[in-house]
């Protein structure tokens, strides 16, 4: 069984890198490109819609523009919160704007073994093991697919992918490695099967469904498409910009606000058009490319900046945010994960993100680490223990303790320092033992880390599947794996 | 007077200024300098050195974009008057690039198309998205050298092996070298599915367009 889900609620003090006047700019600012220079949708759907309601739509480009009243109105019927639901209701998520949870990250392509520590390609095991190890990680809320299936055909791999999470925890699921509809329609399908048919999952979507928006401003057909059969079953549905300074958005950081904020609200706003009311949240993974190289960073001061801007964006049209923090390009759980991964979480969870993506990931997304992920959870439970920040109370200014205690001496004695000391921080992977002791072993966090995962996988049962349940999906599978790609 | 004008060709390729470079060849085609001798002295000159100074960590990306931009403008400009000569630019190779059906990554394929240009190659970029037989059918167009192709996806990645079987079954697999990269790409894929080339990234991407050209 899974424990309690740990979040952040109730923080202390906040991070706001934009002030009000800020957002009121970025916001006129994205209204004015929405309108004038426009947001490609190449999907005749997804046009249609536009068009019906009175945007102007250049069928030949794919390119809409859509006055600012029509995106402002469409926001509206966004439902300001609503819960992530999980196959166990004990592991529901309200994303009420007092939560930050935590997801895995994903969809990465090649593994660091557990056993071996070689690095090689993902498979589907890979994704059932990690799922079961997500599990049992109080830190972890949900769910990303961490991997890739590359074992299962491309065109049944994102089904196979969701099919062995939820085989392997009862946590809430959210794919982003669904592009096309008709993927999306099987999700949906599959879903419905786990959650006990249709209205079930409409009123309890234990799956949700996140798409990329194509900086700069475009969006992908598929994406839109496999988006809008989600919304319309009820899942709820985020659109992520990974607009990245310099390369597919403006140099200066405040342009590429403005360049994401176009591309994920004019596709909420789409949602909105065709299902108002269904659940939609923004989702944003902003970034600088690298100078030199024209590389992906994920990870650097403007990222973390873009990571407490991008909440703030969110609040503003009052949907939850889903924000790619734990984003590093280091190549091992090393020195530039840790510092990546710590400041942009921080700045995350200082503005109250809903959501974080993820936990587990090296490389720029690309290899999976058991070491990292258990880091990573760390790192959060840490940001977690800072945002509860100082009480001041009669109890915890303690001056009878310091009293009885008075000058020299020592708290060790006091039945205060007993009933408090709990709730100091715990370290679980910090090397804070003597130095004889590592020069002796010469191990670290990363082993620790290793040693916990190994330990966690021998061990953890999830609340498995009622059998008949797990063979319908292992038939459908089947049976979606036997049609022609599409 | 003409090393004054080649110094300010190779000047506006420096500074990435396109409508500079073009009244530049303009004026080349006006004053009667050859456009080779305008393109080798002048514009290549100036591409040199900001290959150079990028190699060199002191110029970013960006300047090695404007410049190859500007170098473009100038021989469009020039190409009308190489035709009027009955002469031609050298061009170390002809390179069709793309990315793959079914993905939408655009950066490191366009990146990869602009270190080839900027180095010598004439490369046809398709876009993204783009079918299998499109590329076919541009590299017998262009008589191609090269064909890149790009992917990002684990699902799309397939495409790539799927390209070279068609090549094969259409019988021209011996015409052109085929060239593969994108994230999830490796090495071993790449033999895998019998490409000729593979690169991590987009300066290695020219070393092996270089060495495909080499018969390597
Ligand atoms: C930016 C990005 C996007 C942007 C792209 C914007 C644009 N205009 O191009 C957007 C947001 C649109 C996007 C969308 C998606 N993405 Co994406 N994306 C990335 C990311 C973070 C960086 C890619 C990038 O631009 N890198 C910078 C360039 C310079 O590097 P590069 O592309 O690798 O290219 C270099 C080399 O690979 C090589 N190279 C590239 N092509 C070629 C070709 C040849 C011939 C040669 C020799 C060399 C070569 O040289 C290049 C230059 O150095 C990667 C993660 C990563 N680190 O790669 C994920 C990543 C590739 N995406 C991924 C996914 C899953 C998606 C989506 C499916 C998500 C979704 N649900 O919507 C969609 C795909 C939609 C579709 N149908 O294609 C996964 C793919 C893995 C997988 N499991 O298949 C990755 C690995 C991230 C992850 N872990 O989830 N993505």
């Amino acid at each position: 069984m899974a424990g309690n889900i740990l979040s952040i609620s109730q923080p202390r003090f906040r991070v706001q890198p934009l002030s009000e006047t800020d957002i009121q700019r970025i916001h006129e600012a994205t209204l004015h490109v929405i309108e004038h220079v426009g947001v490609r949708f190449p999907s005749p759907r997804a046009l249609e819609l536009w068009q019906a309601h009175g945007a102007q739509v250049d069928l030949h480009t794919s390119t809409v523009r859509a006055p600012a009243a029509l995106i402002e109105k469409a926001l509206r019927s966004a439902p300001p919160t609503f819960t992530l639901a999980a196959r166990d209701p004990q592991q529901d998520l309200p994303l009420d704007g007092d939560h930050v949870f935590v997801g895995t990250d994903g969809c990465g392509v090649e593994v660091l073994d557990l056993e071996s520590g070689q690095r090689r390609r993902s498979c589907l095991q890979d994704v059932a093991d990690i799922a079961r190890t997500a599990d049992a990680l109080e830190e972890i809320g949900f769910h990303w697919v961490p991997v890739s299936a590359q074992d299962r055909p491309a065109h049944t791999r994102s089904l196979h992918e969701l099919c062995a999470i939820w085989g392997n925890s009862s946590k809430h699921v959210q794919t982003e490695s669904i592009v096309t509809a008709h993927e999306a329609h099987a999700a949906v399908r599959l879903a419905e099967m786990v959650a006990g048919g249709p209205l079930a999952l409409r009123q309890r979507p234990i799956l949700s469904i996140m798409q990329c928006t194509a900086s700069p401003l475009a969006q992908d057909g598929g994406s839109l498409e496999a988006a809008l059969v989600a919304a319309e079953a009820g899942l709820p549905v985020g659109f992520m910009t990974m607009a990245s300074a310099g390369s597919t958005a403006p140099a200066t950081p405040a342009g590429t606000l403005v360049v994401g904020n176009a591309e994920v609200i004019s596709a909420l706003a789409l949602m909105q058009l065709a299902f108002p009311g269904a659940p939609v949240f923004y989702a944003a993974a902003q970034t600088a490319m690298d100078m030199r190289t024209g590389g992906y960073t994920g990870g650097g001061p403007e990222d973390f900046l873009f990571g407490a801007a991008s909440n703030q964006l969110a609040d503003f049209y009052h949907v939850p945010l889903s924000m790619g923090s734990f984003a590093t390009g280091a190549k091992l759980p090393d020195w530039q994960a840790g510092v990546e991964n710590s400041l942009s979480t921080f700045m995350a969870c200082a503005s109250m993100a809903d959501m974080l993506l993820g936990v587990g990931l090296l490389h720029g997304s690309r290899i999976w680490s058991y070491e990292q992920m258990l880091l990573d959870c760390e790192i959060f439970a840490i940001i977690r223990r800072v945002l509860q920040g100082i009480r001041v109370d009669e109890d915890s200014l303690a001056l009878e303790t310091i009293a009885a205690v008075g000058p020299s001496s020592h708290y060790l004695a006091q039945k205060h320092t007993r009933q408090n000391m709990r709730s100091l921080w715990m370290n679980r992977f910090f090397d804070r033992r003597p130095y004889d002791t590592w020069e002796a072993l010469r191990d670290g966090p990363p082993d620790f880390a290793r040693a916990k995962a190994r330990q966690i996988l021998a061990s953890h049962q999830p609340q498995g599947m009622d059998e008949r349940l797990s063979a319908e999906l292992g038939d459908f599978l089947s049976y979606l794996d036997a049609e022609e790609p599409a | 007077m003409s090393t004054d004008i080649f110094q300010a060709m190779a000047q506006s390729v420096i500074d990435g200024e396109k409508e500079e470079a073009a009244r530049l060849a303009r004026q080349a085609v006006t004053d009667g300098i050859d456009p080779l001798v305008a393109i080798d002295q002048g514009f290549v000159a100036g591409m040199r050195y900001v290959g150079e100074q990028y190699t060199l960590g002191e110029m970013f990306l960006p300047d090695l974009v404007l410049a190859a931009e500007a170098m473009k403008a100038a021989i469009a400009e020039l190409e009308p008057e190489m035709a009027r000569r009955g002469t031609a630019r050298q061009v170390l190779g002809t390179v069709v690039i793309g990315t793959v059906e079914g993905d939408i990554h655009d950066i490191g394929k366009t990146l990869v198309g602009t270190l080839l240009s900027a180095n010598g190659f004439k490369v046809y970029d398709l876009g993204v998205n783009v079918p299998l037989q499109t590329f076919l059918d541009k590299a017998l167009e262009v008589n191609a050298d090269i064909i890149g192709l790009s992917t990002l996806l684990t699902t799309t990645m397939i495409n790539q092996r799927k390209f070279v079987q068609a090549l094969e079954a259409a019988g021209v697999r011996s015409r052109f070298k085929v060239l593969v990269g994108g994230a999830p790409v490796t090495r071993s894929w790449a033999a895998e599915i019998g490409a000729d080339g593979y690169s991590e990234d987009a300066s290695g991407a020219v070393q092996a367009a270089i060495q495909l050209m080499q018969g390597g």
